[in-house]
């Protein structure tokens, strides 16, 4: 749907990894490559100034696409379109670069412990020449900091000094300093107390209003997800399932997944309430399951889910990837 | 600068120095002997060089406690009446250059081959540590003799003794640099995958940049300790180099070639021409390793 407001759009997505062992283990076994189907075709758009979440269980590959989106990693293919350019002639040009940033899961990993947190925020300002002389990158990491909430006098400590959720707001202003319009935030709360989670979501929401920023949000938390998001994604096995309106996914899930996700979230007005818990592993990328790649867990699997993809089609307000849905089976 | 001061004494590696009394020993020991080597012309009491103070008719004087020995002579002399203890402050002066310049050079030399192949990997990774693996199959050593015989026979004599020392130095460099370069490349792979690395490459930083000043600091601890005990064994490689005759030039005599001289007069009984510079170099050497040990610990956080 190409849209007037789209900015950042990705056009079915595909990434596989080669995990195969060394060639001479593999010869003397007679073993052919093992490729792992990280991202299995996935598209979507967002428009300016809104978020997107991605969510799904470990290992389903929403960390890989945050990775693509900011070009970390190539794409095996399809393509990631950035305001209108393809990313990786976007990257090309520093003008265009700084304007894509990433907030990353680690606090205590995503900041190198023997630089002063002046000098990590400084980073990106010195790297894109965007402050003329010491005091003036100086002046604008001291209001960088303020901006996040911390003092500009803690730009003269080392990373260690500090909590996990100062450190992510350290994280946080080093993203902005470039005046990035689009930012990829892996899992930004993961690492983080509950209490502390919150304080984090409010301030990337108040910036987001404030400098209209765009997020891609990625999470394995839904109540998280919920607070921040414009539009969910779920995600399972490199493909979406569901991707529909914030409101509209907690209200109507679709998906027999995205509902097994709902049923397990806890609810204090609910404790003592039996579970359907959703049986069996996830299956691994390396040998997917035929046809839709939930079916060995669903309920509602039938011949035809064990034998056909299901597409991402429209229903509703929502896309949905499910045939018992189109179908009109599930319920 | 006092504030430096301060902040060290109040480190855990001050305590565990300050716990251990081999360390200290040690450390007093390596002072001694570096302060000896870098301060020989003032406190030699001869000067082993000078061809007009040497007087034959004082040759093979035993130590001074013996009752044939003479004071001005504290450790004796050797066959040409040179003062042993003399010898040995400007023998350990190049024994300790040469071990320094060569662990230094192994140092730059393996840190930035193991930076490389950890950081691009691929090819790059797999070319330069199989030539790593190929290399520690052979005893260092060997290494070292056959650059000292391949340089020997590419260059004529009179300019090999020129630049005899440097090939030394390259000769036990080179012997050396795989295990700098291992370590190195095992605590890159470790840190290129750590969120500030993918922090930098998101603002496209350029790759060296990014080696040098993000993941080069976080690797550096372990390399401080291998190079402290290399630091013995570059000592002793030059040592055994000099007593098997490759080593420096008879010119600028090490503590291996005071040894070689001395070996000669062993079993006619002028036992201290070789013991004494025996004693000092292992007493240089087991100091620097002692100290290596102990660096290696302390900083170990497991092991405190």
């Amino acid at each position: 749907m190409p849209d007037a407001a789209v900015f950042v759009e990705a056009q079915d997505l595909v990434r596989h990894f080669d995990v195969s062992r060394p060639i001479l283990q593999r010869l003397a076994v007679r073993e052919g490559k093992r490729i792992l189907r990280a991202v299995d075709g996935i598209s979507f758009t967002i428009p300016k100034g809104t978020t997107l979440s991605l969510v799904g269980e470990s290992g389903c590959g929403k960390s890989t696409v945050a990775r693509m989106m900011v070009g970390l990693y190539g794409t095996t293919s399809g393509h990631v379109l950035f305001d209108g350019r393809d990313l990786k002639q976007a990257r090309a040009a520093s003008d265009q670069r700084r304007r894509l940033q990433m907030i990353f899961q680690d606090p205590y990993a995503s900041l190198n412990p023997r630089w002063r947190v002046a000098d990590i925020v400084a980073e990106p300002i010195r790297a894109f020449g965007l402050a003329q002389g010491r005091d003036a990158v100086l002046a604008r990491v001291a209001e960088l900091l303020t901006q996040v909430g911390l003092s500009p006098l803690d730009g003269q400590k080392f990373p260690h000094e500090f909590s996990g959720g100062q450190r992510q707001r350290i994280s946080i202003a080093r993203a902005l300093s470039s005046n990035p319009e689009f930012l990829v935030c892996d899992e930004p709360t993961s690492a983080l107390d509950v209490s502390v989670q919150a304080q984090i979501l409010n301030l990337m929401k108040d910036l987001q209003r404030r400098l209209g920023l765009t997020y891609l949000f990625i999470s394995h938390n839904l109540a998280v997800v919920r607070q921040v998001s414009d539009r969910i994604g779920v995600m399972y096995l490199g493909r979406l399932v569901e991707l529909a309106p914030a409101e509209t996914l907690f209200t109507i899930p679709r998906h027999p997944y995205t509902r097994a996700l709902m049923e397990a979230i806890p609810d204090l007005e609910m404790t003592g309430r039996t579970r359907i818990p959703v049986g069996g592993e996830v299956p691994s990328p390396i040998t997917p399951p035929p046809g839709c790649a939930f079916h060995p867990r669903c309920p509602l699997a039938n011949d035809r889910c064990r034998r056909e993809r299901p597409e991402l089609l429209a229903a509703e307000a929502t896309m949905v990837a499910c045939h018992a849905v189109q179908e009109g089976r599930a319920g | 600068m006092s504030g430096a001061i301060a902040r060290f004494r109040d480190s855990d590696l001050w305590w565990s120095f300050k716990r251990s009394p081999v360390t200290i020993l040690s450390a007093v020991v390596a002072l001694i002997c570096v302060g000896g080597a870098l301060l020989a012309p003032f406190i030699a009491p001869h000067d082993p060089f000078d061809l007009a103070s040497l007087n034959l008719g004082d040759a093979f004087k035993p130590p001074a406690w013996d009752e044939m020995g003479d004071a001005i002579y504290p450790l004796g002399t050797d066959d040409q009446g040179r003062d042993v203890l003399s010898a040995i402050l400007y023998g350990a002066r190049i024994s300790l250059l040469v071990g320094f310049c060569a662990t230094a050079f192994a140092t730059i030399f393996g840190v930035s081959l193991g930076l490389l192949a950890g950081y691009i990997g691929g090819a790059v990774d797999s070319v330069l540590m199989r030539i790593a693996d190929i290399q520690l199959t052979f005893p260092s050593i060997l290494v070292a003799l056959l650059v000292d015989g391949v340089v020997r026979a590419a260059v004529p004599r009179e300019v090999h003794d020129q630049i005899a020392l440097f090939v030394v130095v390259f000769a036990i460099g080179i012997s050396e640099w795989p295990k700098f370069a291992r370590t190195v490349r095992g605590s890159t792979l470790v840190e290129r995958n750590k969120e500030y690395v993918l922090a930098a490459r998101v603002i496209g930083v350029p790759s060296l940049r990014i080696m040098a000043s993000h993941v080069l600091p976080n690797v550096l601890g372990p390399v401080l300790v291998i190079a402290t005990l290399n630091l013995g064994l570059a000592i002793l490689a030059e040592a055994t180099l000099s007593f098997l005759g490759v080593g420096v030039p008879p010119t600028q005599p090490s503590l291996g070639t005071l040894i070689r001289i001395g070996n000669d007069f062993l079993f006619s009984g002028e036992w201290w021409i070789a013991i004494f510079p025996g004693l000092s170099l292992v007493a240089m050497v087991l100091s620097v390793n002692l100290l290596g040990d102990w660096l290696r610990d302390a900083l170990n956080p497991k092991l405190r």
